[in-house]
């Protein structure tokens, strides 16, 4: 049931939303991974990013993508619960963790089931359309897994069209580039700044530059 | 099944796909006669071609409410794609929310065949609505820049268009040969032929620039070879599909003519102030929305002018 749920709301209100309301201009699709265990990290300026990522990838695939997601905002009440773990399929995991568990271990138990993961490594939305720094629980995950490959996906103008705090959805076309995947490395410091200088690549394939949107 | 085509119209539809045909046809020899030229680019034009053929004409046979919903889905990716290219500011979200709004009831004035609000919506009530919207926000860093290319753009892209689903609205005993739909296609087909027969006699025989500075391929051969083409094609067309008469019939295809390259370069100039080539990559081989449209932004309400004054 919650599986029917959730292919039925990616097929008619994700995909919808995602291809018809915003448009997307999308990039490199074929460096997407095609199977599990994977990572996909991208940018997060937005709820719709969530959205937009498991659209671009065959709906075939759906039962194997697993969005990551702050177990502390995204459970905060039943009803989000319910929605975010069924319906959206999100992988909730514990950003402060007590008392010594491992915030990371349900991720590698996702990747051992051959799951594709959604990761955003800055953490949350953030300021919109501003890319904060990445946080070092990506390096330690990739440094555990180096066979799984991780390909970063800058996205572009979700944070116009439903940025943090703004209820409304505006159509915006939104731009989608995905980079070429790294694997991960003893050198977890390395490894981050690689990522982080694909990602500034991508961002470097704008036709206009992205901060001309703030005031001006 | 063709509900809402005359005769004529069905019959000129079929002839759009016969030179859509004749197009591939053209590809696939020049691809057999030089296998080492890339003809992607043209090949991928050909078959967007195709594709927005194949809409539009699906649209014009099925039924009249369908065609104002497939007009109306253009004026709104090509309003999307305007709002996406240009600076907007955070604070006017609100303010872009009401001015997509504005499509749907445009279009609805359209449906009812309202003439009096579908010409003032946009230009009067949506012109001072939108600042009123913006000043109650409070933002005046850069005001006169928002709401004015907020306007210019819903001008463009949601009023000029609008225009060609008018057509539609017309009294169809006014025109027993096309009907509505008839007079689309002439708009549409002329429009989109003048930026091709332009295109073509600039390639062959383009020496002399025009305006170089916004539009540095465009050159006198192909602009006068495209118009004159244009003239002959309304001469030819007129008869079928509109009630245009006598001298009417060239002067139609004239100034389709003319005003599609003003409209084509008008959009250039805006990409060449933004700094891009193309508006967008939603139709392979073409570009955005926008680079397929800007031609019709000026035609559609001009000629529907033209058209009103002389026969309703």
């Amino acid at each position: 049931m919650a599986r029917l749920l959730r292919f039925a709301f990616y097929l008619l209100v994700a995909r919808p939303i995602a291809l018809l309301v915003l448009g997307l201009n999308v990039r490199h699709r074929q460096r997407l991974p095609d199977q599990g265990p994977a990572i996909v990290a991208a940018n997060h300026n937005s709820h719709l990013d969530t959205l937009v990522l498991v659209s671009l990838f065959p709906l075939a695939l759906l039962p194997r993508l697993r969005p990551v997601a702050a177990a502390d905002y995204f459970t905060r009440n039943p009803l989000l619960a319910w929605f975010s773990l069924n319906v959206i399929g999100i992988l909730p995991i514990r950003r402060e963790a007590k008392g010594g568990a491992d915030p990371l271990k349900p991720c590698e138990e996702a990747l051992e089931r051959g799951e594709i993961l959604i990761l955003f490594p800055e953490g949350s939305r953030g300021e919109p359309e501003v890319m904060g720094r990445f946080k070092r629980g990506i390096a330690v995950l990739a440094a555990r897994r180096p066979a799984v490959p991780v390909t970063p996906v800058f996205l572009h103008g979700l944070g116009k069209a439903l940025p943090k705090g703004d209820p409304v959805l505006v159509p915006f076309f939104c731009d989608v580039f995905v980079g070429e995947a790294l694997h991960g490395a003893d050198d977890q410091t390395a490894f981050l700044a690689e990522l982080e200088s694909r990602m500034a690549a991508l961002a470097g394939e704008l036709p206009v530059p992205a901060q001309s949107e703030g005031l001006s | 099944m063709f509900a809402a085509l005359t005769a004529n119209a069905a019959l000129f539809l079929g002839g759009i796909f016969a030179l859509l045909l004749l197009a591939s046809g053209v590809v696939f020899l020049l691809r057999r006669a030089h296998p080492e030229r890339d003809y992607a680019e043209l090949a991928a034009r050909v078959n967007s071609w195709w594709v927005m053929a194949g809409v539009f004409a699906a649209a014009m046979a099925l039924s009249r409410s369908l065609s104002l919903v497939f007009l109306a889905c253009v004026s709104f990716l090509a309003l999307k794609e305007y709002l996406s290219l240009i600076p907007t500011r955070r604070a006017d979200r609100r303010v872009l929310f009401w001015a997509y709004l504005a499509i749907p009831v445009q279009f609805w004035w359209v449906h009812t065949g309202w003439y009096g609000m579908f010409i003032i919506f946009i230009p009067v009530y949506l012109f001072l609505l939108l600042p009123l919207r913006m000043v109650l926000i409070g933002e005046t860093a850069g005001f006169l820049r928002a709401a004015g290319s907020l306007h210019w753009g819903l001008m463009l892209t949601v009023f000029n268009l609008s225009h060609m689903a008018y057509l539609l609205a017309l009294p169809e005993e006014r025109n027993p040969a096309g009907g509505g739909a008839g007079l689309v296609l002439f708009l549409m087909f002329l429009t989109q032929f003048n930026d091709v027969a332009q295109y073509v006699w600039g390639k062959t025989l383009g020496r002399h620039k025009i305006i170089p500075r916004v539009s540095p391929k465009k050159t006198w051969e192909g602009f006068l070879g495209g118009v004159a083409t244009t003239t002959a094609a309304a001469w030819l067309l007129a008869p079928l599909l509109t009630p245009l008469a006598g001298w009417e019939a060239p002067a139609a295809g004239l100034l389709i003519g003319l005003a599609g390259y003003v409209g084509d370069v008008n959009i250039s100039a805006l990409k060449r102030d933004l700094g891009i080539k193309d508006s967008g990559s939603l139709i392979p081989g073409h570009g955005g929305i926008l680079d397929r449209v800007d031609s019709l932004t000026f035609t559609a309400p001009l000629f529907f002018h033209f058209l009103y004054y002389l026969h309703y």
